[in-house]
Parts: structure tokens; sequence; C-alpha cells
């Protein structure tokens, strides 16, 4: 079985964001930037399962900079065999690479490479659209099981627990499928040194958005970024009525 | 409780901007060593530092070693974060790769021991003592010890301490007593105890690696005769399992001011079997192996705390909402304006960057003069090199844990009371940094052995290979406009340096009492210009990525900031200390001891 994973460069998840003075975006200049975790979860997911004997070949795909090399270096790390980066210096969010051309992106490579699965991260803590995995689901027509928080595979047969809102559901799917992680998948390892250094040695391939075919230009339009509204101070009130004239008059939400 | 992030761009910065640390690549060896293999380790290890070995800080101070019948159990959580330490190959970062090792350079070894000494002071002693062991080992120990011990210290499923001190002295090693009596076969039994034997008993590792100063029969009266032995807690089978138990106890752990989570051992060796490490009576020269490691690795302690510290004065003081700015109100939509805003807090804050950055600057540097002392294919480079490291060590050391201690204090002090209060973690910072002025050679034994021992070497051929790239690059940024600013306080600071060390050089020849009077003043001093010169160096780096346009603007302003902050208001200090070292040695030793 061989597994391709999707891998995201975006702003770690310490950082504390801000959003650039024209608020077009936010600020990414100097930045500490990470595996997105959702896909850190779906790289230490396909590397267990090659370590279990059920998979050959994990491959590591990103789209995004010269510099998200550094991402899949870390999926390489931790286990990928191999890397590609379709490299573009579009934003990929919103108004940049949006979800669709991600999806596009991705069926492509599965054209060519023809994985059996593909795991990736339910949706990546920039955007947070939480799309891509179903779009291309259906751009393949392959079957899905989307924020999966356990997976069994045997043979070509797939089980997935998925995380919803009224407690677990259980699938089972046949394969070529697409898997979305959810947080309880697994907990990531931290790479090993000598890992780290083997890494350096992988294979990586860097391939332009033309020679798979598909087409960046953006679908939406950031009209504006802006921070979310400062929160103010509580008011205590004497009675129910003060507090219903406040909520129908102050603060209009009734 | 506090927080810890890696400062990576702040590490990035220095090696890459300001150092080029990717001309390591040169080296024989070091063929593989890219920034970008740089900066991933740097990622992974700040990972492990901040989620593994961080958030047992706090509790492992609290619950401390505990200590049953020769037996040391560390605190929880410790032998976990060990076990994820060592698999993930991380003792062995700079170890040679002949033995296992990863064979990357010094440098990263020090930005490693950077973070792990922000993140948990006590839990990097345990694989800092067995990089001591290793070293020793890999200079002077016999190929087949360094087939056996090498392998497991770098795998980390064995560890290292150094025993030198006794009860009775500690500076003087000259007169310790424990014996090493020659056995039939190459071995020797070892008799005696050794206190404050850092990491001397734990329940980390399968074994423990004592290398042991001891006096072999025949030996000549002080250091000259101390000897340096291996005794392993456990004699090694031949195939390398871990065999019978050797006569080697923990007596006792010591209740400490600080570093609550290292066990610090009594050892008592009661006829231990042991092996000579190099030559009979040569073991000071293989001690200051172990030592010059070590003292690098102790300043990096100080760094580290340091920058911890720094972390959480800097967000309790963004955060601390308390008073008015003095210059009207700052944050209007708040009951009170954050603490940062007054002056007399940014002064503790600015200290604290300044020293920081400025200190990582200096230890970096030695790190990189360290990689090209030991592997750079011209002699002259190397001996270079070497000169350099040599002469910074004892400056890394002292000035890193003096500003350890100083700098922890401040920042809790930007807590107020809170600081004093152990759940908010300073006050743990103030203590654990304490030691690092005292171990490996107290500072006032640094300030010695700069003055003593440094100043003289090659008749001042240690003092040009610092002076001589000084003055170099005051030359060459004087007329720099944008420099000039930087260059004139550094050009003034390095000229009365060269003064007081000519006073020195002079005055202590006649009378050695003259030298040992400047030495500590005399340290910092030199310290505080050499960080002018990192903070020159940093400012230039920042100038030339403003004008590229390249990256945060705002980082590489507040580079240049700081550095004004540092020349303006913590660089005269030097002129301070340089008046101290003019005034000579009669007010400090015509006391009569009596008279006190």
């Amino acid at each position: 079985m061989k597994i391709l994973v999707p891998v995201k460069r975006v702003v770690d998840y310490n950082v504390k964001v801000r959003v650039k003075s024209d608020q077009t975006g936010v600020e990414l200049a100097n930045v500490k930037m990470s595996v997105n975790p959702f896909d850190e979860i779906a790289v230490e997911e396909a590397v267990r399962l090659k370590e279990a004997g059920k998979a050959d070949e994990v491959i590591a795909v990103s789209i995004g900079p010269e510099k998200a090399q550094e991402q899949l270096r870390t999926a390489m790390a931790i286990g990928a065999d191999r890397g590609i980066l379709v490299k573009t210096d579009d934003p990929i969010d919103l108004g940049g690479v949006e979800p669709l051309a991600v999806a596009k992106t991705l069926k492509a490579l599965v054209d060519k490479e023809s994985p059996d699965l593909v795991i990736m991260g339910k949706q990546s803590i920039d955007d947070d659209s939480n799309q891509t995995g179903q779009m291309l689901s259906a751009l393949l027509g392959w079957s899905q099981g989307t924020f999966a928080s356990e997976l069994e595979i045997d043979g070509d047969s797939i089980k997935v627990t998925r995380e919803v809102d009224g407690g677990l559901e259980t699938l089972e799917l046949k394969a070529p499928a697409i898997i979305t992680t959810d947080l309880r998948l697994n907990e990531p390892r931290y790479a090993k040194l000598p890992d780290i250094m083997k890494a350096k040695k992988k294979q990586l391939d860097i391939i332009e958005p033309s020679e798979l075919g598909v087409d960046y230009s953006p679908r939406l339009e950031i009209v504006k970024v802006s921070e979310p509204a400062k929160r103010e101070g509580g008011e205590k009130v004497e009675n129910v009525d003060e507090l219903i004239d406040k909520l129908k008059n102050e603060a209009k939400v009734i | 409780m506090p927080v810890y992030n890696p400062p990576s761009e702040n590490i990035k910065f220095i090696l890459h901007d300001v150092l080029n640390a990717s001309q390591l690549s040169e080296l024989p060896g070091y063929e593989e060593v890219s920034e970008d293999l740089m900066d991933q380790i740097l990622e992974e290890g700040g990972k492990i530092c901040s989620e593994v070995l961080f958030p047992i800080n706090l509790s492992g101070d609290q619950e401390g070693c505990h200590y049953e019948n020769g037996v040391v159990r560390t605190p929880e959580g410790f032998k976990e974060a060990y076990d994820t330490f060592a698999e993930g190959g991380w003792c062995g970062l700079s170890g040679d790769p002949e033995y296992g090792g990863m064979g990357m350079p010094v440098l990263m070894n020090t930005v490693m021991q950077e973070m792990i000494c922000s993140a948990n002071m006590s839990f990097g002693m345990y694989p800092g003592l067995s990089q001591g062991a290793y070293e020793a080992l890999h200079h002077f120990g016999t190929d087949e010890q360094k087939e056996l011990y090498l392998p497991k210290l770098i795998e980390g499923t064995w560890s290292g301490t150094m025993n030198l001190t006794e009860p009775h002295c500690g500076t003087d090693l000259g007169l310790i007593k424990t014996k090493a009596i020659p056995n039939d076969d190459d071995s020797f039994q070892i008799t005696g105890t050794k206190i404050f034997i850092s990491a001397g008993e734990h329940d980390l590792t399968e074994n423990i690696v004592h290398l042991v100063l001891a006096k072999l029969p025949d030996a000549p009266d002080g250091v000259k005769g101390i000897s340096l032995f291996v005794v392993p807690k456990f004699l090694p089978n031949d195939d390398g399992s871990v065999g019978e138990r050797n006569g080697v106890r923990c007596g006792s752990i010591e209740h400490k001011m600080g570093i609550h989570a290292n066990s610090t051992c009594v050892m008592n060796f009661d006829d231990a079997k042991g092996w000579l490490v190099g030559e009979p009576h040569k073991g000071l020269k293989a001690m200051f192996v172990m030592m010059n490691a070590a003292r690098l690795g102790v300043g990096m302690q100080g760094l580290g705390i340091c920058e911890v510290a720094y972390q959480n004065g800097l967000d309790y003081a963004k955060d601390r909402l308390q008073m008015r700015s003095l210059t009207g109100v700052k944050a209007p939509d708040k009951p009170a304006d954050p603490i940062i805003v007054h002056p007399d807090v940014r002064r503790m804050l600015l200290k604290a960057k300044a020293v920081t950055e400025g200190g990582r600057a200096l230890s970096y540097w030695t790190g990189l003069k360290l990689d090209i002392s030991q592997r750079h294919p011209d002699e002259t480079i190397r001996q270079e090199a070497d000169d350099l490291v040599a002469l910074l060590t004892p400056i890394v050391k002292a000035y890193l844990t003096d500003m350890g201690t100083e700098i922890a204090n401040e920042c809790l002090q930007c807590y107020g009371g809170h600081g004093y209060i152990a759940e908010w973690g300073m006050e743990q910072y103030v203590r654990d940094a304490r030691i690092a002025q005292i171990y490996e050679g107290t500072n006032g034994i640094q300030a010695l052995d700069l003055v003593g021992r440094k100043m003289g070497q090659g008749y001042g051929r240690l003092l040009r290979r610092f002076f001589h790239p000084a003055q170099q690059f005051i030359e060459d940024h004087q007329a720099d406009e944008n420099m000039q600013e930087f260059v004139f306080a550094f050009a003034k600071g390095l000229a009365k340096l060269q003064q007081s060390t000519a006073m020195i050089a002079q005055k202590g020849l006649k009378n050695p009492d003259e030298a040992g009077a400047a030495s500590s003043d005399y340290l910092r001093q030199f310290a505080l210009v050499a960080l002018a010169y990192m903070w020159c160096l940093m400012v230039k780096a920042a100038q030339a990525k403003l004008e590229s346009g390249e990256g945060d603007k705002e980082f590489y302003e507040s580079k240049i900031k700081t550095a004004r902050f540092f020349m303006q208001r913590m660089l005269p200090e030097a002129d301070g200390r340089f008046k101290m070292v003019l005034a000579g040695a009669g007010s400090l030793m015509d006391l009569d001891a009596d008279a006190f």
C-alpha cells in the first residue's frame, strides 16, 4: 500500500498572530513556521502503518514557497520516504491557492503517484477551511473517512472511527480512500536526530503547478482581515428587568 | 506558571546573520552542515526542550530527588523525559560518528545546551556530565576504553560523572586523599570519599561511569601527583553488558539551595575497581579537558536562565496592570497601564535582553571557534582559534553565570511580590542560577585564570587574538556613519581595556596580589567590552538586513535599539571597573585579618 500525505506550512501554533497593517492578511515575516499539527498527525499515522508492515511507501507532498521544503524535511524526519513540493509563491489561503485548487493539485498528484490512500489533516490551523479532503474525495470519486480518531487497515478494507457531535461513529471503507485526521488519532513522535540527518538525504522533487495543469487564480476576494474585537469589561445589573433592557437597547441582541 | 518558547529567530540571527555558521561546512567532517540542517536541529531540539523538559522543571524542583539506602530516585517524569531525550539521539549530538555520535559541530551543541538549561537546568546536568566524561575518555582513553564506554555514553544508556572534590579540597585538588592501589592485572583499587558529585547516583541509566581523581602510591605531592581513573558503577562484562556491582556507593545526597532535581552526591569508593585514563600523575591535564568543556557548559546554564527569566519577566510586564504611565494614560480601555510603560521596569527588561542576546553572540562565537580549533586544516588558524577559546572560556563562564543570577533577580523583581512566590516559578530561577557561579571553578577562580594563566600566555598572544580583530573591526567601520555611534563607544571601551591589561601585566609581575586584586573587576570589564563588540556585529548584521529589505523590520530595528541601550546604559560599568582595577591592591590588602 502506498500512502500520500499532504503537509502544509503554517504559522506555528505557539505564535501570537498579528494582522498586517494594511489588513490584507497576517504578518509572516520572521514568524516561526511549522507543519500544520493535523498534518503532522497524518504523517505519524502513515509512518506507523508503514512500520506495522501495512504500507510500503509514504510520500509527503506540499504546496507552498521554496521554504516549505523545511516542512517536507520534517515529515521525512518522522519517517516519510520522499517528498514532492509544488512550488508557488501565492499564499496557500483564501484569496490565494484556495481549498479547491489544493484539492485539484492533490488530484493531479494522486493521478501521477497512484497511492492507495491519502491521509491528511482535517483542516489547517491558519484558514480553518476544513474542505480540502472532502473536495479531493469528490474529485477522485473515492470514499472518505473524515475526522478520524482511530484507523484500522486490513488489506483494502479500512475501518475509521470518527469523532462526531453525538459520540463516535465507525465506518468501513474500501481503498482507495481519503482519510482526514482529528487531534486524538495519535500523538506524533519527536523526530530523532539520526532521522533528521537521514531526511536530508531523502529524495525531494520540486515541481511547478503548471506541470500538473492546475490553475491557482483565486475564486474569492479578501475584503479585509482584522483582529477580533477587543473584549469589553463586564457589568453587574441590579435585576432582570435591567438585564432585559440592556440586552435589548444596548447590546441589541434580543 | 512560567513559559518557555525556544528563541529560534534570535538563535538563527546569531548563527546565520552574525556568525555565518554555515562556514563550518568547509571544515573536514562537517561537510553536511548547512543552514537548513542547523535550523532543523534547532527546531526539533527546541521542541524536546519546551515540550518534554520544561513541563517537569517546576515539579522537579518542588519534589526534588529521593535518597534511600544508597539509591537515588529522580523526580517524577525525569526517567521518561530522559528516555525520550536519549532515544532521540540528543546525548550524541556532537559525538564522534566512529562511536555512534551524530558528528555535529560543538556550536550546535552549545545552542542545544542553552535551550536545555532554559527549559530545565537540573535535567540538563545528567546528560551534561556525561559529556564531560565523554570528552576525557575520547581524548585520553585507550582504544579499549573508548570502544567500551563511548558508544554507551553517546546512546545515553550509561551516564558519566566527574569525581574531583573531596571534603577538604575543592579548588586545590593537589590536596586530594583518594588512593589508587595497583592490582595484579591492569586495574586499580580506588578508595576514598568524594563530595558534591553531580549525577553521582540516579535511576536514569543502567550504568554510571565515574571519572575519578586519585593518587597512586608513588605519587609526588600536589597537583603533579594526581591521576585520572574510570570507575564504573557496574563492572562491564566483555560483551559490554552490565555485570557485577562495583565498590562505589552513594552515601547521601545534599539538600541544596537550588537544582533540586539533580542529585548531588557523596560518593564512597571502597576498594572500587578502576582503570587509569591517560598517563600516571597526568590527571590534571585530563581533568582540564573535562573542565574546559564543562566551563562553557556552565556558562550556557547562566545564559539559559537569563533567556527564560527574560521571557517570563517580559510576559508579566506586558500583562500586569498597575498604575498609570507617568506621562499619561497608555491603555485607556484598561483600569491601569501594563507595567512595561514604566522606565524602571523597562530598565530591568532591556538589561535582560541586552545581556541575553549579547551573551548568546559571545558564547556561540566561542563555540564556533572551538570547532575551528579542532578541525581547521591550517595549523595556524587552529592555534589562533584555540587561543581565543582559552581566553574567552573564563569570561563566558564567569560573566554569564553572574548574569544568570542577576538577570533572574531583575526579572523576578518585575513580578513584585508574586516573584517571591514559588508557584510563579521565578524564585526557582534565582536559586538554580546561583550554583553556576560556584561550580566548575568559582567565578573568582575564573578571574584568576584570566589574569594569571591566560593573560601572560605567549607574552599576551591570547589577548591579541581578541584585541587584533576588535581593533580591525573598529578601523573598518569607524567611517561608516550608521555604525559610528556604536563603534566609538566600543573603541573607547577597548582602549581602556588595553590600558588596564597593561597595568595588571606590569604591577602583577612585581606583586601577584596586584593581579589577584584586579582580577574580578578586570574580567567584568573584559566581558562588557566583548559584549560591546558583539553588539557592534549584531548592529552590522541588522543594518544589512534592513538595507536589503528582507525579513521583519521591527526585529532588526530592535537589535539596533537594544545595542544603543547597551552602549549607553551598560557599557559605562566598564569605566567603573576600569577605575577599580587601577586602584590597585592597597586598600584590599591593608587591613589586618584580625582587624576585620
